[in-house]
């Protein structure tokens, strides 16, 4: 009697260690979750007055002239985000293709050290290196040198997240490409990869996403500009760059411009997220096969 | 050349397999012969399925692998020093264990995969037909051709990766247990191919059911870990005699139910 009594208050004070537990855990994501929302919140109210088609399309005004947009900007952005990606996936891409079939030995692991280390390197260090080699030297600045800096910024995500994807594709797969005599090469390129590319783009997205709000390398790279710029070698306005001068003016005007232009980064953060989300549930269903 | 007995395609010699320093199959000496079913039963673990994966070379893909001895297709030594792994590996082509079509491609696209290249639209058209028809799977598919094969039942999956192999045009087939992850209808279905098959391609089945290899092959090879764990042939024979009369005491214990 007196132990099953014992029992009882033990699995009693287990019970209630376990709600305490979970109730510690929850609260704890709450927090979480909830500085998240307040963040988007803020922006949404700060922002969403600011966001209007004038504010896409337009050039900046000038100070005193009320309207104008970001338009250069968003142009800027996709300019310098495309040129860093054309550079990053076919280097990132054959990296990974080459750690993960010769994933082994001094060099591949020096190789899989040097980019855990560059994921690591601030992004204003980057910015000052493509500072230092294609700023500098050319005495101008300019819109490909941002986007040096970003592939640089996007390469070790890229890398490690694509050796990882090419992976976890299984081993069966690929033994049945080369047990009936296909080469390494023509296993990975038409078995393998196409395995893992929804897995690869999720990663491509993230990358994007992860570098489409960086700041600091821009400002002594991309520099900015008050015009419709296209050309890579001239300097080129940038909505992150945009943002972080109209925040630090007196203006209201320009203040409230530069909390529409953090309204349209997180929403494209937001979108990219979510298109790598939809991604990864398509990989997970290839793989399960 | 090396001088094999007259009817056997692919033979092996004093065949040793390893993973890094680990033995796996040691003193292999064994003929398949041409055009007919030879299985290879033991229990798990008995290096049957490695004995398997080192008749095509496939054994070496695995970074620490090793192989001494030798194994003769049509008397040449495949692990000779000029030859190319790809060329045999088209010549002595694989079916797994588990279906393991190539998840990306269509149905078609798996069937001539692996076909030999050069051909034309017509031409692959007429491979992919002729190896779903010799894998009897032709009619289940013919009007999903374009559709992808995670779609199939896991049957038609394995009968999908046999017409792969046949369309490569091997002169061997190994199969790896290649009913293992199959209900009983399916199996009887494999088990039927293999019968059909084995008249135009020698066959080299690995099975634990010892049942299955009764019933599917002409020759039964037995084989049996040593008290090191390595694998060793312990007896291969007409599939008949070694049901019924063993010469081997190891062998009578395992086909009557004493272990394994």
């Amino acid at each position: 009697m007196a132990q099953s009594a014992s029992k009882h208050r033990n699995l009693a004070r287990r019970r209630i260690v376990g709600w305490l537990g979970v109730s510690v855990a929850l609260a704890c994501a709450a927090i979480g979750a909830i500085c998240l929302l307040i963040i988007l919140g803020y922006v949404i109210v700060q922002g969403a007055g600011a966001v209007n088609r004038d504010f896409l399309t337009q050039l900046p005004h000038p100070v005193g002239v009320p309207g104008g947009g970001v338009g250069n900007g968003i142009l800027g952005t996709f300019i310098i985000l495309g040129i860093a990606t054309a550079m990053a996936v076919p280097i990132g891409l054959l990296t990974a293709i080459y750690l993960s079939l010769f994933g082994r030995g001094p060099i591949p692991e020096g190789l899989r050290f040097l980019s855990d280390v560059l994921s690591g390197v601030p992004s204003i260090a980057i910015g000052l290196f493509a500072y230092a080699v294609l700023v500098a030297p050319l005495k101008h600045f300019s819109a490909f040198s941002a986007s040096f800096a970003f592939m640089m910024l996007m390469l070790p995500l890229l890398v490690r997240t694509s050796e990882q994807a090419i992976r976890s594709v299984p081993q069966t797969v690929r033994e049945g490409a080369l047990a009936l005599g296909m080469s390494n090469f023509r296993a990975t390129v038409r078995i393998v990869l196409p395995t893992a590319m929804p897995a690869i783009i999720t990663a491509l997205l993230l990358a994007i996403a992860r570098v489409i709000g960086e700041t600091a390398p821009l400002l002594f790279t991309a520099f900015g500009s008050q015009f419709w710029e296209m050309n890579p070698n001239k300097p080129m306005a940038v909505l992150a760059l945009q943002v972080f001068t109209y925040a630090i003016t007196p203006y209201a005007n320009w203040q409230q411009q530069a909390w529409g232009g953090a309204l349209l980064l997180i929403g494209a953060v937001f979108v990219l997220s979510l298109g790598a989300r939809l991604m990864l549930r398509r990989a997970m269903r290839g793989l399960e096969a | 050349m090396t001088t094999v007995a007259a009817g056997e395609l692919l033979a092996t010699r004093d065949l040793g397999a390893y993973y890094g320093n680990r033995q796996a199959v040691a003193d292999v000496t064994i003929g398949f012969r041409r055009k007919a079913v030879t299985a290879l039963i033991g229990p798990s673990g008995c290096g049957k399925t490695t004995l398997l994966r080192c008749l095509n070379r496939i054994h070496e893909i695995n970074f620490d692998a090793r192989v001494e001895g030798s194994v003769l297709l049509d008397g040449h030594d495949i692990y000779g020093g000029d030859v190319d792994p790809m060329a045999i590996r088209r010549r002595v082509g694989m079916v797994f264990q588990r279906p393991n079509p190539f998840p990306t491609l269509s149905i078609l696209d798996n069937a001539i995969a692996c076909a030999p290249k050069g051909l034309n639209r017509r031409e692959k058209m007429e491979a992919a037909e002729r190896a779903l028809r010799s894998a009897a799977l032709w009619d289940e598919v013919k009007d999903k051709l374009k559709t992808s094969p995670l779609r199939l039942s896991g049957g038609q999956q394995q009968r999908l990766c046999i017409a792969r192999a046949v369309a490569a045009e091997p002169e061997v087939l190994l199969m790896d247990e290649p009913t293992a992850s199959l209900d009983p209808i399916a199996t009887a279905v494999i088990e039927e191919l293999m019968a059909s098959l084995c008249r135009e391609f020698t066959i080299v089945a690995v099975t634990h059911n010892m049942q299955q290899a009764a019933r599917v092959s002409s020759v039964t090879a037995f084989m049996l870990a040593d008290e090191t764990g390595i694998g060793r042939l312990i007896e291969a024979d007409d599939t008949g005699k070694l049901f019924t009369k063993p010469t081997d005491r190891r062998t009578e214990d395992y086909i009557s139910g004493r272990f394994g």
